[in-house]
This record gives C-alpha cells, sequence and structure tokens, in this order.
C-alpha cells in the first residue's frame, strides 16, 4: 500500500511539474465554463418566456442544466484521457527509468495501480474545474445535491474506465504517441459503439450496446445510482488493469 | 554471495547468454567484460530480476533469482548502463523516492538519502533538477540511487561510459570507497576500468564465458610468452616483406608474426613467441645471418587489452569456421 501511495504520489508531481496538468484543467474549464453558459442562458431564457406567456412551465435546474452538462463532461472525457494515459509507462519505457520499478523489490500490482491512481486524481482534478460552475447553480438556484454527486461518480467510474484501457495501451508501447493515438482511437470507438446499436434489438447489437462505456453514464446524468453500471465500469476496470499487469509481465519475457 | 549455473538466455533468434557459470565471494569487485553485444546486460538484467533466464539458475544472497525475487531485489544496487533517472525530479526527491521504493521507511529516508548524497558527494546539486545536471553528476546520481538502501550486492552496468577522464577517476575512487561493505559486479569494454578496480575478471564474449580468474593471474598467464617488436631495414628492396615474414616464421618458438608497418623503407614486425619461449636472440640470429639490416629489436609487454583480444578474438574464429561447416 505505501508503495501505491508513492508511486501515485510521484506520478502527481510529474503532472504538475509540466504543464500538462494546467493545460489539461484550463481547457476544461475553459469548454466546460463556454456549455455552462450556453445553457444557462437558454435555462434563464427559456424561464423569461414561459412566465411572460402567462403559464409557467415546470422547470427544473438539475434536469435542463446539470444533466446535459455532465453528457457534455463525459464526451470531453474521452479526449482528456488519452492525453493523461499516454505517458504512463511508455515513458518510462522509453527513459529505461522502467529497470528502476522493474528491479526494486515493489510488485507488479503496486506499479499498475498507483499509476492508474495518480491518473485519476489528476483527472479528477480537471473534473473538479467544472465544480466553480456547478456552485454557482447551488449559490443562486436550488438544484438536488445528490443527482449531482451520483454524476459525479459516474464521471470518475466512466474515466476510471477509459484511464485503465489508457494505461493498458501505454503499457504495450515505447511511443507516446503511439499510445495516445491508439488510446483515442479506443475511446472513441466504445463512444461510438452506442450509436451503431442504439435503434437495434438484436443481441449481438444488445452486447455491444452494452459494452459501449458511455451507455452506462446514461443512469448516472440521471442521477440514478444503478448497482448494474457500477458492476459493469468496475469490472472494465479490474479487467484493463488486469491486463496491463500480464503485459508488464510479458515485457520481461520479450524484452 | 552471487551464484550462477549454466545460465542461458535466448531470444526469437539469438542466443545472447550461453551456459554461463561463475560464483562471486563476498566483499569482492568483479570485472565483467567483453565486447558490445557479448551478453553482459543481458546476464547484469537476470541477476536483478528484470528479465528471466530462458534455462539455468541464478541467485544472490542465497535467494534464488526466479523463486523469490522480492528478496533479490531487496539486496541489490542496480546501475543500468542508462541511469533510470527522472528529469523533472530533483535529487534529493529522486533519491527519497528511489530509496522508499527499495523499502527503506518514511522515517528513515532523510537519513539515508544524506547518506547516499555525502557518499557520492552530491552535495552541491542536491537541490538541482536531474534534466539540468551534467553526465558526470547523472552517473552519480545513478550510483547513489543504487546504494542507497546499502544492498549486499552492487551490480553497475558500464558505470563510467561516457564520462570525462576525470570523472571516470572519480568513479573509480567511489567505487573503491564502496567496495569495503558491498560486493559488486560492474561490466565494461574498457580493459584499464578492470585493471584499475577489480579483483578479479569474467571475459565473455559473444554470450560465452571465455575466462574467468583473477587480474594477477590473467596477466601472468600470458606473460610466458613474449612478444617482440622487430625493426629490418632492407636496402635497394632487398629483402621483400614477405620474405622476412617467411624467414621468421621459420624460426623455433615463434607462435606468430605480424606485419606492422613498411613505411620509409622500414619493415616493422610484432613477434609472439610460444609458451615459456626465449626468441630474441635467435631472431637476432636469423636477421643478421641473412644478411638484413636489424635495425630495432625491442620487448613488447603483453597488456591486459592483448590477452582480451586475444581469447575474444579466437572464440570469434572458432565461430566463422563453425557457421563455414
Amino acid at each position: 500500500m505505501t508503495h501505491i501511495l508513492l508511486i501515485c504520489k510521484k506520478e502527481l508531481k510529474s503532472y504538475f511539474a509540466s504543464p500538462i496538468a494546467y493545460l489539461l484543467m484550463a481547457f476544461f474549464g475553459l469548454l466546460f465554463g463556454f456549455a455552462f453558459y450556453t445553457a444557462t442562458r437558454d435555462f434563464v431564457r427559456f424561464s423569461f418566456q414561459s412566465q411572460m406567456m402567462g403559464q409557467a412551465q415546470p422547470m427544473n435546474v438539475n434536469e435542463q442544466i446539470i444533466r446535459p452538462l455532465l453528457g457534455f463532461a463525459s464526451t470531453i472525457a474521452l479526449f482528456l484521457v488519452p492525453m493523461i494515459t499516454m505517458r504512463l509507462i511508455a515513458e518510462e519505457k522509453r527513459t529505461g527509468t522502467i529497470e528502476l520499478l522493474m528491479t526494486s523489490p515493489v510488485k507488479d500490482y503496486e506499479i499498475i495501480i498507483g499509476k492508474w491512481f495518480g491518473a485519476i486524481v489528476l483527472y479528477a482534478c480537471i473534473l473538479g474545474m467544472s465544480m466553480i460552475n456547478i456552485a454557482m447553480l447551488f449559490l443562486w438556484g436550488k438544484p438536488d445535491l445528490k443527482p449531482v454527486l451520483i454524476g459525479y461518480l459516474g464521471l470518475l467510474l466512466q474515466g476510471g474506465c477509459l484511464l485503465a484501457i489508457g494505461t493498458f495501451i501505454s503499457t504495450t508501447t515505447k511511443n507516446q504517441i503511439i499510445a495516445g493515438g491508439v488510446t483515442f482511437f479506443v475511446c472513441l470507438l466504445f463512444w461510438l459503439l452506442s450509436w451503431f446499436t442504439a435503434f437495434d434489438s438484436g443481441v449481438v447489437s444488445q452486447v455491444i450496446n452494452y459494452l459501449s462505456i458511455v451507455t452506462h453514464m446514461d443512469n448516472f446524468q440521471k442521477g440514478v445510482l444503478d448497482s448494474k453500471d457500477v458492476v459493469f465500469y468496475l469490472s472494465m476496470i479490474f479487467f484493463s488493469l488486469f491486463m496491463t499487469s500480464r503485459a508488464m509481465d510479458s515485457l520481461r519475457w520479450r524484452a | 554471495m552471487i551464484k550462477v549455473e549454466g545460465l542461458t538466455k535466448r531470444y526469437a533468434r539469438t542466443v545472447a547468454v550461453n551456459d554461463i557459470s561463475f560464483e562471486v565471494e563476498k566483499g569482492q569487485i568483479v570485472g565483467f567484460l567483453g565486447p558490445n553485444g557479448a551478453g553482459k546486460t543481458t546476464t547484469m538484467r537476470i541477476l536483478t530480476g528484470f528479465l528471466p533466464a530462458t534455462q539455468g539458475k541464478a541467485s544472490v544472497a542465497g535467494f534464488d533469482v526466479h523463486e523469490s525475487p522480492m528478496e533479490v531485489k531487496k539486496r541489490i544496487g542496480y546501475l543500468p548502463e542508462t541511469p533510470p533517472l527522472y528529469p523533472e525530479m530533483e535529487v534529493s526527491e529522486y533519491l527519497e523516492y528511489a530509496g522508499q521504493l527499495k523499502g527503506i521507511t518514511t522515517g528513515d529516508i532523510k537519513r539515508r538519502t544524506d547518506d547516499a548524497i555525502g557518499r557520492c558527494s552530491l552535495g552541491e546539486v542536491r537541490s538541482k533538477l536531474i534534466g539540468k545536471l551534467s553526465k558526470g553528476y547523472r552517473q552519480r546520481v545513478g550510483i547513489a540511487q543504487a546504494i542507497i538502501h546499502n544492498p549486499d550486492v552492487l551490480i553497475l552496468d558500464e558505470p563510467t561510459s561516457g564520462l570525462d577522464p576525470k570523472q571516470i577517476i572519480e568513479i573509480r575512487e567511489l567505487l573503491r570507497a564502496l567496495s569495503g561493505e558491498h560486493t559488486i559486479i560492474l561490466s565494461t569494454h574498457i580493459l584499464s576500468e578492470v585493471e584499475h578496480s577489480c579483483e578479479r575478471v569474467i571475459i565473455i564474449s559473444q554470450g560465452k564465458l571465455v575466462a574467468q580468474d583473477s587480474v594477477a593471474n590473467l596477466t601472468n598467464r600470458l606473460r610466458g610468452s613474449e612478444a617482440v617488436a622487430l625493426e629490418v631495414a632492407p636496402v635497394e628492396g632487398r629483402p621483400a616483406a614477405t620474405e622476412v615474414q617467411q624467414r621468421l616464421e621459420q624460426v623455433s618458438g615463434v607462435s606468430r608474426v605480424m606485419m606492422k608497418d613498411a613505411r620509409d623503407g622500414r619493415l616493422v614486425f610484432e613477434v609472439e613467441s610460444l609458451q615459456g619461449r626465449q626468441i630474441r636472440s635467435e631472431l637476432a640470429r636469423t636477421v643478421v645471418n641473412a644478411g638484413w639490416n636489424l635495425n630495432e629489436l625491442r620487448p613488447v609487454g603483453l597488456s591486459l587489452e592483448d590477452i582480451f583480444l586475444q581469447l575474444t578474438g579466437a572464440e570469434q574464429k572458432d565461430e566463422q569456421e563453425g557457421g563455414k561447416k
């Protein structure tokens, strides 16, 4: 456990020692801020209009602002993840620092979980930028807190899942660009899976649809905590990290 | 301390290490010598648990490398060919990280870091970024990383490669200072390195063990034979170089005649004798009796360099001949 924390801390230091962490946080903050602005503007306009018409429509901050924003954030995450994970192990392989890790009395799983944990904390920091905007809603409105928390939990689980896949891909190459590119492609693929199969009802489509990482976000966005989705994300994380440990082991045999 | 038996490492097409066996006693400094690509790094990587062996056994401090890698890793300090450094970290920060990876507790880490910094004289740069350090300092940070947890065994892969002469001397002194408490294996392809800092040499070439002995023994082993530099000055193109060479080869006790130089009307040969044979007087007589001018006749000592070339060169010849068959 101490090793996991040690490696996690080191990864975070590396992220924050380079501009990458700040850049990702700034860009995400900017994009999310823009989306937030559009969503609230429309919301306010709509509520004025319905008041002027004299017939008040039922309005809900959670449903009309937060839910689409969470969906927006989950899409942006597809772009963030490759940039976070591409260096994780690929860089250590290229510079040879992997030899330090693999000749120290540290277990493979400690290295992998430590690195993945570091990536998740950075990802959480990036997501944290959106809280500035969400906090405003709480200051001047009365949204429900629980669906917001569940939504963020969903974002974290989805992120953890994609980050685990990214960690695996980063283990298989020395080249950061390739690691990033392939991760990006895989993220997109998982995203698109849900498009192709949304209206099919065959078994194959159902399975493919189930595998799409994005579809499992829907419930979280609604503020519904379904154990089915949690189990899906956790098992995907476990599977990806397991694959990573196999890939690490194969470094030894092939190197 | 280190025991290697029948170690073999095969890659898809090549055999990097072929049936190597050796032992290293506690407290010894052993030089691992061989041309580039001989299998030094592979052997070291197997010892450190970075690579598994295809066949054979290796154990460090009584623990088998394959069966209890954690125990072995705790007892080994390893400096790979390129020091495993993170350029974005400060020296002391990096050493603390490396130390904790190797199992030093948080309470102990400051003291151990200071100790390693002191021993490798890194005091001046302790709060500098590693990326900004010179090659010599980086190498020393690499060594500090290897000794921080006070391991029984130090494995250093070319610790002096790419350093300038002053830095090489500094590293040598550092190694000498460390040798008391640690068993050290260092690899190098530079022979003077071994003559300076090692007690024993293990020479490998093309994955095979060619010789292992103490440095003194190895040099003595071939001291029995002598090498002579011989200069003959022909008059008006007589005699021809080939003629001289043939005549010299016929002298009893001569094992090899090499043409070294043929400029300005001088023919320079290097003649090596068979084991335990004195050939100088016989050579002189041969040249003079043939009526040629003998300009110079001078013994040349066989250096470790020559021994090395003889050992590894012979090996390569065998290999080529084997290939032809």
